[in-house]
Parts: C-alpha cells; structure tokens; sequence
C-alpha cells in the first residue's frame, strides 16, 4: 500500500517521458497527481502497515506532510496544462516528468523511516528540481540552477555526514549501530553525546539548506525569482516541508535522549535569524518573484521557532507548514500569471495588476494578507497559535522580537504588493496579450479558499492529526 | 587488514594535496580518480569477512567514483578550451597552507571526539573530516565549475570514508542509493557546466554574477 504512494507518480513521470505529443503530454501531470491524492485518501482511512522491515512507514507525522503536499501538487498540476499550453515553443518532457518525479521523491522522504533511505529520497528531490529551475533556457535561469545544485548538494553531503555521526553515536556505546528511526529512538538514552550534539547540527545545516534557513538560504531568491511560478509554488511548499520533516524525525531523536535543551536554543536562534534576514530583504524589494523567496526563508524561520519553543507552539508550527504552504501556492501562481501578463517581475515595470489582471491581482493580494497574518486566513491563526506558545514559555524577548519581525515583513513586504497591484497599468502592461482563463485561475482560487477555510474552521480530522503528529515530534502529547 | 588500511587513508590525504596544489584539469581529474580507487578497496580492506556481496559493492564503487565520473568530468569540459585555473581566489600555496591547518584541525578535533576502542588509533576519523574541509576549501576558493564539481566529489569521499566505520550499520541498498544519487548529481551538473561554457563561452563561475541584490 505505501510502495503505491512512490510507485503512482513514478509510472506517470516515465508515462510523461515516452509520451510523444508537447501538447498532451502535461496531463500526465494532472492524471499523476489526482491518482497520488486518491491513494493518499485511502492511505489516511486505512493506515497501512509498514512495507520492507519498518524502512517505509506512514505515521501521522507523514500523514500531515504527505497529505499536504499531495493536495498541494494537485492544485498545482490543475494549473500546469494550461500554463505549459502559453509556452507551446519550450520542449516540456523534462519539466513534466520532473514534477512527477519531484512528488514521488517527495512521498519517499515522508515515508522513509531509515535515516540513509530518507537522504536518498532528499538528494533525488533536489536532482528532480533542478530541471525544473532550468526551464527558461536562458543565463538567468542556468545561473540559478547551479547555486542551486551546488549548494543544495554540498548542504545535502553534511546532512549525510551528520546521519552517520548520529549512526556512530551508538555504535561507540556498543548497541548495534543502526540507521532506523524507531531503534534510534528507542535507544536515544544510551547515544554517545558528543556524536548525538555534533550530528544535530550537521544535520539541521544539511537540511536546513534545503529548507532554505538563513546563513543557508543564499540559493533560493535566485532559484525562486527564476523558476516558473508552478515550480515555485511546488518548491517553497512540497521541498522545504520535506526537509523540514527531516529536520523534526532527527529532533525526534534528540528529544528521546533528553537533549532538547540543547536542540530547542539552536531552532530558535535560527528561526529568529531566518526571520530577520527575510525581513531585511524584503524592504524595497524591487523582484516580486524574490521577495516570495525571502517570504519562504522567513516562513521557514517561523517553522524551526515553533519547533524550539515547543509544546503549543509546536502545534502551531505543524499547522504554520500547511497554511504556509497553501499560501505560498496563492502567491506563486498568481505571481506567475502577473509575470506573465507584464513579461517582467520588476515593480519599476509592473503596476495596476489588479485592473490589468482582476482575479490574479486580486488574489495576489488577498495571498500577500493571508501570509503577512491578516485575519482570517489561515497563517493568522497558525502564528497567534506559536506566539501564544511563546508566550506560555514565557519567552518575552523571544516574542518581542518575534510581533517585531512580523509587522517588518508585513510592511516590506506590503510596501512591494502594493505597487504591484495598485495604481494605472503601467505601459508594459500591454506587452503581451495575456488573459486571465479559468484553467489558470481556479485552482488559485480552491487554494485561497481553503487558506481562509483554515482560518474559520478546523476540520474535526485535521485537528486530532495534527495532536497525533505533535505526539511524533516530541513523544508526548 | 587494518595495517592496510592507514596507507591507503595516507595516500588519500595526499591527493588531497595534489587537487589543492594543482592549477591544470588535467592534473585534478585523474587525482580525484585515483581517490575514488582507492575508496573501493578501503570498503573490501575494511570488512572483517569478505563476501561477494562486498566484492561488488567495491566494484560499483571503483567503477563510478574511478571510472564513470572522471569520464563524465572530461566530457563535461572536452568542448571548452583547456585553460589554467588562471585566478584563483585564493592563491595555491596559500591553499596547501590552509589545508595543512585544515588537517591538523581534523586531527585535533577528532581527538575531543570518542572514539570506539576497535577504532582507536586509525586514522579513519581525521582523514574523513580532513577529506570534508578539502572538499570545501575547493568549493569556496575556485571559480571554475569543474573544480567546484571536483570540491563538491572530494567533500562526497570523505563523508564516504567516514561510512567505512559503519559497514555493519550501512546496508547494500543504501549504500548503492547514495553512489546513485552521487552519479546523477555529477551527471546533472556535467550538463549545467556544458550549458555554461555555450551561455558564456568560459566555464569560470565568475560569469553567474546577474543574481544578486
């Protein structure tokens, strides 16, 4: 049952490779994702039992994560066909089965409960991304995907390094080394602690590159200002939720060996610092398509926070990775179809979206308000959830900086918004014929609908998943 | 079998020098290859009992980190014309100096780390992380692409040779897994290099500078 979650998106990627046609090809993407959101369906009904030994296992933890990104892709594969029908002069077989093969990555790593399997399933997401990055064929895009590639592998090698510190840690003390989770766990008392210490940090580096926490988050502006909206959408919510997933299966063990002292000040000075820097850039950021990148390394930075203050907070953090992601879908779509229209993501080009564009501008906007913690989005509730945690802590200077950073974002971040979809179409507003078309805007609308869904009302199930995975991050309720 | 063992890991810190010291392609690349031979028979001088199991592993292990990616590194750059590492940002003695100090640090270091006591006294843990800041030292001072791919390899064996600890731990499928994912990112990056040197005419990383605030 579990290999089907791997297995579905892989069949259609090869089905998408051998498919001839440029012009059919990309409802492979569709077909792929609505198939991998039915078994993901019944994968959250029946909850199946762990394939080859225990390595792959769906705990609610992965339930959270996968589900997310299964929904998530499949929005995002409803926008596909007819975004790949504007650029019928770009060869899309590679982009297509990349996608597909990105979301079967994906499900590995949510599924994976050995710590080597899980850093396969890692690297492989980033070698399927990076194709996708590099679909504009011009020296922009070539540019980005080498940071990318270069500095996502080199995180990815440490993490690697920090797995078999952590593997070392308790063959030094005379257990059977072993790279499974739940052994790990169960034996987390006995890990030598100077391997455990060294190999958190290596691994919250590693990851953390690919999550794109800041001083590690120097290759996503590039990647995310160059990559077609779709990939980004899919990047800032599926890639970073994965890696952010790791991040939590390592805390997990840390934690079981009674360290989370120690774990929890380093996620939250990193998360505060992930904030500040995408804070700071995100003031007069002329890019819109990089200050969504900077959006994500702050986001990003919420998420680990959360995680380091723990309990409540905790909770608000695991409902932060859905409701941002959701968000980060709105605002990258839309934000493709601006740039689209304007042929150009530079605000000294791009004014009055909303008149040129009403539904994308307008839910451009709308996305900018959920993410910035507007009522009643989703976001807002998820942040009040962590600064109620923090303040439970009683961590005031934490959340002093933390209400600080929040309302420097929303006004950076505001100040860039605003030009864009306000005021008279600028005249690059003419230079292409670019309508909004249902196809390209409705399931930007499904998206937002359930980001302020999330806002007003939690659904009975989400709410005792979302316990269940806390239980997993921290081993108690 | 371990007497084996510390030669092959001296050797191997020697050619970390000869990457750090060497200014042509052509004397980096078959550098890297011989590393990546002699990775393949740590993994059968490691093991207690030798398989067959352990024969192939090694033998993937020499023919992609030997043979395939060299081949690939050389692909990668046949079309662009053979030049010098003509400025390096930072100089060649000074890089053998700073990776002496690199490798005496890994030593230090792995002196405050505990050690099992069937692996006391190798050399395993400070040729690994010594292999790791190599990789590094490259990666950050070089402005060639290639050379970056071959830091990014040099960063790849010494992790790989910190997994020798865990032969036990490590199964097969993991371990092909991770040669595999190695194979395809050097393959992928050989692809991004060639679009470079057609984009830009040089393969010099100096180029990618559009992207910035």
């Amino acid at each position: 049952m579990v290999w089907l979650l791997i297995l579905v998106p892989l069949l259609a990627a090869v089905g998408a490779a051998v498919t001839p046609s440029n012009r059919w090809r990309p409802l492979w993407v569709p077909v792929g994702g609505a198939a991998h959101l039915v078994v993901m369906g019944v994968a959250l009904a029946l909850r199946p039992s762990p394939a080859l030994q225990g390595w792959l296992a769906l705990d609610a933890l992965g339930m959270l994560v996968l589900g997310f990104i299964s929904l998530l892709f499949f929005l995002c594969a409803l926008y596909a066909p007819a975004y790949l029908a504007l650029r019928p002069d770009r060869p899309n077989r590679v982009f297509c089965a990349c996608l597909l093969a990105m979301l079967a990555m994906m499900s590995l790593v949510s599924l994976s409960h050995h710590l080597g399997l899980m850093w396969v399933g890692m690297e492989a997401t980033t070698l399927a991304t990076a194709p996708l990055l590099y679909f504009n064929h011009n020296a922009r895009s070539l540019e980005a995907t080498w940071k990318y590639l270069l500095i996502g592998s080199v995180g990815i090698a440490l993490a690697l390094l920090g797995s078999f510190f952590l593997a070392y840690s308790s063959l030094h003390e005379g257990l059977e080394s072993t790279l499974l989770l739940d052994d790990l766990v169960r034996s987390a008392q006995q890990l030598s602690r100077p391997w455990l210490h060294a190999a958190f940090v290596l691994l919250l580096v590693g990851y953390g590159t690919k999550m794109g926490l800041a001083p590690m988050h120097t290759w996503k502006p590039d990647a995310y200002g160059e990559a077609p909206g779709l990939a980004g959408a899919l990047m800032a919510g599926g890639v970073t939720s994965c890696a952010f997933l790791a991040i939590l299966r390592f805390y997990r063990i840390v934690v079981a060996a009674g360290e989370a002292a120690f774990a929890r000040e380093i996620l939250v000075f990193v998360g505060l610092l992930s904030m500040a820097v995408g804070a700071v850039f995100m003031i007069r950021q002329r890019d819109f398509k990089r200050m969504l990148a900077y959006s994500s390394v702050e986001h990003m930075g919420i998420l680990v926070l959360g995680i380091g203050i723990g309990g409540l907070a905790t909770f608000g953090a695991l409902l932060h990775l859905v409701v941002n992601g959701l968000s980060k879908g709105v605002l990258f779509l839309s934000a493709g179809n601006i740039h689209r229209a304007y042929d150009s993501k530079l605000t000294d080009d791009v004014r009055g979206a909303i008149r040129r564009l009403p539904v994308s501008g307008a839910l451009f906007l709308a996305g900018f308000l959920a993410i910035t913690g507007s009522p009643p989005g989703g976001p807002f509730i998820s942040e009040f959830t962590i600064l109620c945690g923090v303040f439970n802590g009683a961590h005031y200077v934490v959340a002093t900086l933390f209400l600080l950073l929040l309302a420097t974002v929303f006004i950076g971040m505001g100040a860039t918004v605003l030009r864009v979809v306000q005021g008279t179409p600028s005249a690059q507003a003419a230079a292409t014929d670019y309508q909004d078309r249902p196809q390209l805007v409705v399931p930007i609308i499904i998206l937002m609908t359930l980001v302020v869904m999330l806002g007003v009302w939690m659904p009975g199930p989400l709410a005792s998943l979302l316990r269940e995975a806390v239980v997993c991050v921290e081993g108690r309720p | 079998m371990h007497s084996l063992l510390d030669p092959i890991l001296v050797l191997v810190l020697l050619l970390n020098f000869v990457v750090l010291g060497a200014s042509r392609t052509r004397t980096i690349i078959p550098a890297v290859a011989m590393q990546g031979v002699l990775l393949g028979i740590m993994i059968v001088v490691v093991q207690s009992k030798v398989t067959s199991g352990v024969l192939a592993m090694a033998a993937v292990a020499v023919i992609l980190k030997g043979v395939t990616i060299p081949r690939m590194l050389y692909h990668a750059i046949r079309d662009v014309v053979q030049r010098r590492e003509v400025e390096p940002i930072v100089g060649f003695v000074t890089s053998l100096l700073l990776g002496a100090v690199g490798t005496a640090l890994a030593v230090l270091f792995s002196k405050t780390l505990p050690i099992a006591h069937e692996h006391v006294g190798s050399l395993i843990v400070p040729a690994a992380l010594s292999t790791v800041l190599t990789g590094f030292l490259l990666l950050t001072t070089r402005v060639k692409a290639i050379t970056q791919v071959v830091g990014y390899l040099i960063l790849e064996n010494g992790v790989f040779i910190f997994g020798l600890l865990l032969v036990e731990a490590m199964p097969f499928l993991v371990e092909l897994g991770v040669l595999l994912d190695l194979f395809v990112a050097i393959f992928v990056m050989g692809i991004i290099i060639n679009k470079i040197s057609q984009e830009f005419s040089t393969v010099s990383t100096r180029k990618l500078s559009a992207l910035k605030e």
